[in-house]
């Protein structure tokens, strides 16, 4: 099984990324912005960090990154995406997920362990927690605040396109406590906080981050 | 040469925390009598040749996907008349 991560100019969390899946029991394939190819990948993640500096909005300039046009049409077919704080931002922004993230609502960076509940465990990066499970994960943003209008969080809640939700204080204002959500088909998911810093116990709350790697290995056997 | 101008708004419904912070500091310098403050954008496009209704399209398809976006934002474009060599204190 190979699952690929993106490196965008002003990625953080790549390495991370490709150790967690390394972990998770895959081979991690790093892949570049500027490629045109996937180079067989099964799946892939899109890091946390500052794609091309945040400037202009955050993921809104890595959308139009050569490597998203696969990453698009590769979604659309199916396959496994997860993006995580910064990729989250640009899998809005890509359209392959309803909303956008704005300024955390009190304007401070956060950076702490962060306790989530798993909301929907159908999902191609999920299957492997239960759900109603609650997670430690770090959690780290400055622009992690999840916002849609009302048809479109009722539309997320009535289908259970609701991943993940914050438990304990909401860390960026995010409506509905959303920490993380799906589309329709449950292959695409994106994510604010951190799975990728909680696999291994030495650097990290604990291990609870990594089913989300392992889900996507189960979901790919199947 | 001509100059357009795109001007991004955060959507009213969306929460605007550098306005609140703008609005915030205003309060604490003494400034009183502003009751709210919204931060926006504004990108100067110097766009070459005629501005046809194509090329105004094409700009407004700019300011739609890149520029702002419209699930947290509006936006307006301008065209702004050439910039000439008379006048300005430059």
């Amino acid at each position: 099984m190979k699952v690929g991560v993106v490196t965008f100019p002003g990625s953080l969390d790549d390495v991370d990324a490709q150790r967690a899946v390394r972990l998770a029991g895959a081979e991690p394939v790093a892949l570049w912005h500027g490629d045109h190819d996937l180079r067989s990948v099964d799946a892939v993640v899109l890091p946390g960090g500052f794609s091309y500096g945040d400037y202009l909005r955050c993921g809104a300039i890595a959308r139009f990154a050569p490597v998203m046009t696969e990453v698009v049409a590769a979604a659309h077919g199916g396959m496994p995406v997860l993006g995580i704080c910064n990729g989250f931002q640009i899998l809005c922004e890509s359209h392959l997920l309803p909303g956008a993230l704005i300024r955390n609502d009190h304007r401070k960076f956060v950076c702490r362990d962060q306790r989530l509940r798993i909301d929907n465990a159908a999902t191609a990066w999920t299957s492997d927690y239960q759900a109603g499970d609650e997670i430690v994960v770090p959690l780290k943003n400055g622009e992690g605040g999840f916002v849609a209008d009302e048809f479109t969080l009722d539309l997320l809640e009535g289908e259970g396109r609701v991943v993940a939700r914050y438990l304990d204080d909401n860390p960026n204002g995010s409506l509905r406590d959303i920490a993380g959500i799906t589309n329709e088909r449950g292959n695409v998911v994106g994510l604010m906080p951190h799975p990728e810093h909680a696999v291994e116990d030495l650097c990290g709350p604990g291990t609870d981050g990594l089913g989300f790697f392992t889900s996507v290995l189960s979901a790919l056997v199947k | 040469m001509a100059r357009v101008v795109v001007d991004v708004m955060p959507k009213p419904e969306i929460l605007d925390p550098q306005g609140k912070a703008v609005h915030g500091a205003l309060d604490r310098l003494g400034f009183g009598g502003v009751a709210d403050v919204r931060q926006g954008k504004r990108f100067e496009l110097q766009v070459e040749g005629e501005i046809t209704e194509e090329r105004l399209a094409e700009i407004r398809n700019i300011a739609e996907t890149l520029l702002s976006n419209p699930v947290i934002e509006d936006y307006a474009v301008r065209i702004e008349e050439s910039v000439g060599v008379e006048g300005g204190a430059a």
